[in-house]
């Protein structure tokens, strides 16, 4: 497929043969697009029960303070309020988090960030719930912040919890330590902090039933674990908490956390009615975790011919005031530290910090987002110190196939790398469109009119990026599938039941997909992801469709297995290499044996798989060594930019991506992915951030949180290589984070090369090109 | 009299105790004197035009009026008619959208500026006269005013006024509209020499100014020894401001280089100390959109380009000596 934005691989009309179409490595249609589209898709914030009542949360507006005293009882007498609800309403135990429990359902006597649940009001309308929640009276004794996370760990800085303040600290040391080099780089970075600005604010529905337990219908990447820290905070069992998925309008990482889930079911169990609660754009701003923030210091050691040497890091990563994923983000960063190259002697410290900063925690391309500003900035500077040419700097130390990393995990898979930025690199430069009429939309500043082309200069810069796929560090991680094929209507048709979340990455075509394509069938049907099924895992580290996707491959073989069993008591001794094409069973010499609907008859073949990837390991406390990540993503870019340079205003002209995908399992979904993610890093580059300043949030809105619209996204061009990792389903690589992870860096290296300046720190905005910072 | 319909909404600050629901009025007046007798009647009522700055504060529950008095069904207000000496009187009501596809060539500057206002729905629905009632110092189309020398039409029972857009603006989000009042119009001078506007944010489209300014050449005025050039600075100061200075600065060095009747190329210098006097006209603070330096900063190189280029048009259209 060759489009002015793309080339994605497309499978031959001869591996196509004889297959069901919308199999495997075609690009069939969602199955929710149409609905999307038409904007009848039931997202979770139109859930609705004639009979309910709106929960709202009382938030701290202190980043941190004690609380000395809680009134509701002027709330409480609001009419139409049904219940007020604090830390004593917690049935079980008030805490929840997603590797550590320890961040209260709602606050008990202090409050660590600015947004904390302290309080819930359910009332019979949202506003008589949110004037009710302004009648409780917080008396707060405010404490000073603790607002930098460096000083957290090493400074004298107020432990916030009972451990101190250090979340997790990874070294990761190889090689030799005290190794010397010819040419020596060192640069401090800095990485603010990027929202995940999904477009669905959280919301769910809490239903109580009159089993004494509660049905829950919420939008979230991982069912089991919500689950999970629902069961803990109302002391019910698992099968008294059931949780649905609801239309998920976006994730990102955003929703791994628990939002409104223990609050809405704690509502509804107490007024014994359904309880909905909405969060509203400013809300969402206060009620989900964000990318770490980080400070970075680097020193790259090389030899003259440009072959690092040494790489040594100290990497601080602001949690913010609970745990949440820092745990896996510093893992990820201190092992990713280095970037997809290879150095022999290696020192990294990374350090995750509570302060009583907004959480931190899950975000696309977590941990390696980070560092990947570091280390290819370095690489940039390094290239300046030897006179050498960026790419060719990089080229001369990429990994490959065989490489050993930091951790000493030898890389046992495709890692093309060099090939990767070699693609980029030789894609045709756009070309520089000033001619004698200017046209606004493609200056920096746009239709704003701020230049007609005057000190506008452009900027090329590269970046490569490496990211851990699936769950890392000896994490038991699973999916479940359950399949069942029947015949309805006179045609084959398979169900497919999982608890995977689908968050509009598109695993549900692939889920059909997969199932097209091994069994022959045309008609697939998924059933709602809920927990009346074994997990699935979360949708997060680029897992699921190397994870769920491989349950149902998993799955659909055990149900050939059954139709083969049966073809075989109905036909006789059958000839050998059977398989399932377009609704027949086909033997490998012989052609067609039967009609797959002959076959099955009245039979349901009901099957249900539990699949594992590889093991992996948890890392040497001492030395952070060891076999600890399942499969690693690539990915490059170069960044075209025209950079107003009196202005430091930013126009990214063009930013091309190569990525090796393993097998591209749908090229459509996968090129929205890949712009998607590419789009992402380009807004953590010049705009997003979410400004904080002592503990408190200053910019909650769509206003002053900017995203990037269509006329800050330029062209994408992208090249998609195939090279099939051995371990996985049908070869595939995680294809999420990746692009989300070097496209950033490409864009500040094409400021840099505009402006000639060093700029450290992520995203750029215009103080930091023209010097006017204060 | 104008149809009143009953939303239902919940008050702030007096329900609790007596009264649960509230009946808000939503005054749907089909005149102009109707919408004047209803805002005598209830000065109170907040006027609804595209209601693009009224629904965020309604939806936030920031305000919760009494009353609403929606402007949409008034069809004088979304005109604009020539004033007979070649200027524009532009009602309230007319969206960013018909500025752009209708006036783009009579108001250059007011076009400019409505390009740069939001998205396409935002540009749809917005008024100028809802720019003016809202007085942000960040709203788009002030600096334009100030600059071409426009005034608001204000009317009320109790009679017509027109205030210089100079002095419409009072303080942040405040200006000298009475409660009585509403904005009837914009009226603009008729001009065929070139205008600017220049706008600085973050991002390509849709969004707040960091700060922006406009300019306008009153070439007209040369021979009255007014103000030959109009200036207006947005989003750096509590009010949109006027760059007078720098506007002075600029008119003697026109005339006393005979610039009118034989335009030249500027020096470099002269659009140089043009840049510094507007940045220097300036009050801007540090805040989550900008800092203080980078807005003075930006308003120099702002006001030095939009220079040259109403001034680059302004010698085209006279003679091609400029080059
Ligand atoms: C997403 C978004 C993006 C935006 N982007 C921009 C931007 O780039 N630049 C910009 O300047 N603004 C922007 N705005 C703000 C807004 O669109 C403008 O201020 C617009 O001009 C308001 O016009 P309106 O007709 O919608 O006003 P309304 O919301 O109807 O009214 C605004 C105020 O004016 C009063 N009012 C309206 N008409 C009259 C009248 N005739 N007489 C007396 N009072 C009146 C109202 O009571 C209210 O106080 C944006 C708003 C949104 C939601």
């Amino acid at each position: 497929m060759t489009s002015p934005t793309g080339t994605v691989p497309t499978r031959t009309a001869e591996a196509t043969t004889g297959r069901a179409s919308g199999g495997v490595g075609d690009s069939p249609q969602r199955p929710d697009g149409a609905l999307k589209v038409r904007g009848e898709f039931a997202y979770s914030s139109d859930a609705w029960h004639e009979d309910m009542l709106w929960g709202t949360t009382l938030r701290s507006p202190y980043a941190h303070a004690r609380i000395v005293s809680i009134d509701i009882t002027e709330a409480l007498r609001v009419p139409g309020v049904y219940a007020v609800l604090t830390h004593a309403d917690v049935p079980g135990a008030n805490l929840h988090g997603l590797e550590r429990q320890d961040q209260p359902v709602l606050a008990v006597d202090v409050v660590r960030y600015h947004g904390e649940p302290v309080a819930l009001v359910a009332a019979d309308h949202p506003e008589t719930a949110r004037r009710a929640m302004r009648r409780i009276e917080v008396g707060y004794e405010v404490l000073p912040p603790v607002s930098d996370a460096e000083q957290a760990v090493h400074g004298d800085v107020p432990a916030l919890h009972p451990g101190g303040n250090v979340v997790r600290h990874v070294r990761v040391v190889r090689g030799d330590q005290d190794a010397t080099a010819d040419v020596v780089v060192r640069g401090e970075y800095q990485v603010g902090m990027q929202d995940q600005a999904f477009l669905g604010p959280e919301s769910g529905l809490a239903m109580p039933a009159e089993d004494g337990g509660v049905d829950l219908f919420v939008a979230t990447q991982w069912l089991h674990v919500d689950q999970q820290q629902v069961c803990i905070a109302l002391g019910l069992p698992p099968d008294k908490v059931r949780i649905t998925l609801a239309g998920v309008g976006g994730a990102f990482g955003g929703r791994e956390d628990l939002s409104i889930q223990v609050h809405a079911c704690l509502l509804a169990l107490h007024t014994g009615k359904p309880v909905k609660m909405v969060y509203n754009r400013e809300e969402s701003f206060y009620g989900h975790v964000h990318r770490h923030p980080a400070t970075l210091y680097y020193e790259h050691g090389a030899t003259h011919e440009g072959k690092l040497v040494y790489v040594r890091s100290r990497i601080y990563l602001d949690g913010g005031a609970y745990t949440s994923s820092t745990p896996a983000v510093v893992g990820n960063a201190a092992t990713l530290g280095v970037g997809p190259y290879d150095v022999d002697n290696v020192t990294i410290d990374c350090w995750g910090a509570y302060t009583t900063n907004p959480p931190c925690g899950a975000m696309r391309g977590f941990g390696a987002v980070q560092a990947a500003f570091a280390y290819e900035s370095q690489m940039d500077k390094l290239a300046e110190a030897l006179g050498l040419d960026p790419v060719e700097v990089r080229l001369r130390n990429a990994m490959s196939e065989g490489s050993v990393m930091p951790t000493g995990q030898v890389v046992d898979s495709p890692a093309p790398v060099a090939e990767l930025l070699r693609l980029v690199r030789d894609r045709s430069l756009p070309t520089n469109g000033h001619g004698e009429s200017v046209d606004l939309r493609a200056m920096p500043g746009g239709v704003s009119n701020t230049t007609h082309a005057e000190n506008v200069v452009r900027g090329v810069g590269y970046a490569l990026g490496v990211k851990n796929i699936c769950f890392s560090e000896g994490f038991d991680d699973y999916s479940t599938a359950r399949l069942r094929l029947q015949v309805v209507g006179g045609e084959p048709a398979v169900e497919v039941h999982t608890a995977a979340v689908e968050v509009g990455q598109g695993l549900v075509t692939i889920e059909q997909q997969i199932v097209r394509t091994e069994l022959g069938v045309e008609r697939v049907t998924l059933r709602p992801a809920d927990t009346t099924i074994d997990s699935a895992g979360g949708t997060s580290a680029s897992r699921q469709t190397y994870m769920t996707g491989g349950a149902v491959l998993a799955a659909c073989r055990a149900v050939r297995d059954r139709v083969f069993a049966l073809a075989r008591a109905k036909l006789g001794p059958e000839p050998t290499g059977l398989s399932l094409v377009g609704g027949k069973i086909v033997a490998a010499t012989g052609g067609v044996l039967a009609d797959l609907v002959d076959v099955l008859g009245g039979n349901v073949i009901d099957e249900t798989v539990q699949w594992r990837h590889r093991p992996t390991t948890e890392l040497d406390p001492e030395t952070g060594q060891g076999f600890a990540h399942v499969q690693y993503g690539f990915a490059a870019h170069r960044a075209v930019v025209d950079v107003d340079v009196e202005l430091g205003l930013v126009k990214v002209v063009e930013l091309a991506c190569a990525q090796d995908v393993g097998r591209a399992m749908n090229p459509k979904a996968l090129l929205g992915q890949i712009h998607g993610g590419s789009t992402q890093g380009l807004g953590l580059a010049v705009m997003e951030e979410i400004q904080v300043s002592d503990g408190l949030i200053r910019n909650p809105s769509f206003t002053d949180y900017l995203i990037p619209t269509i006329l800050d996204t330029p062209p994408m061009p992208v090249d998609v290589l195939e090279l099939a990792d051995p371990h996985a389903p049908y070869g595939l690589r995680g294809a999420g984070e990746p692009p989300a992870i070097s496209s950033g860096p490409a864009v500040v290296a094409a400021i840099r090369a505009a402006t000639g300046m060093a700029l450290t720190r992520m995203p750029v905005r215009p103080e930091h090109i023209t010097g006017t910072d204060h | 009299m104008c149809t009143t319909y009953s939303v239902t909404w919940y008050d702030t600050t007096t329900w609790y105790d007596s009264e649960e629901i509230r009946e808000v009025d939503f005054l749907r007046p089909s005149s102009m004197a109707e919408a004047l007798a209803a805002k005598a009647e209830r000065p109170d009522a907040v006027p609804i035009a595209g209601g693009t700055d009224v629904m965020v504060e309604l939806n936030f529950d920031r305000t919760r009026p009494d009353a609403l008095l929606d402007l949409t069904g008034i069809a004088e207000l979304a005109e604009w008619s020539d004033t007979g000496d070649g200027g524009i009187r532009l009602g309230a009501g007319v969206s960013y959208t018909r500025i752009i596809t209708e006036l783009g060539q009579r108001l250059p500057g007011l076009a400019m500026a409505s390009r740069t206002v939001g998205s396409p729905q935002i540009r749809n629905r917005g008024t100028v006269g809802g720019n003016l009632g809202a007085a942000s110092p960040a709203g788009d189309t002030h600096p334009v005013l100030l600059a071409t020398g426009a005034s608001v039409e204000l009317a009320s029972t109790r009679g017509l006024r027109t205030v210089p857009a100079e002095e419409f603006y009072v303080g942040v989000k405040r200006s000298v509209l009475a409660p009585d009042e509403l904005i009837t119009a914009v009226l603009l001078p008729g001009t065929t020499a070139p205008q600017q506007f220049s706008k600085i944010g973050t991002r390509n489209a849709m969004v707040i100014a960091v700060c922006s300014f406009a300019i306008a050449l009153h070439p007209e005025q040369a021979a009255t020894g007014n103000s030959t050039v109009g200036t207006g600075i947005g989003s750096a100061g509590p009010t949109p401001l006027r760059a007078t200075e720098a506007e002075r600065f600029l008119t003697a060095e026109l005339a006393n280089a005979d610039q009118w009747t034989s335009p030249r190329a500027l020096d470099d210098s002269v659009r140089r100390r043009f840049g510094d006097l507007v940045a220097a006209a300036a009050s801007p603070i540090d805040d989550v959109r900008g800092s203080a330096a980078y807005r003075r900063h930006a308003l120099a190189v702002l006001a030095r380009r939009t220079l040259g280029w109403a001034w680059w048009d302004y010698c085209l259209e006279r003679t091609s000596r400029c080059a």
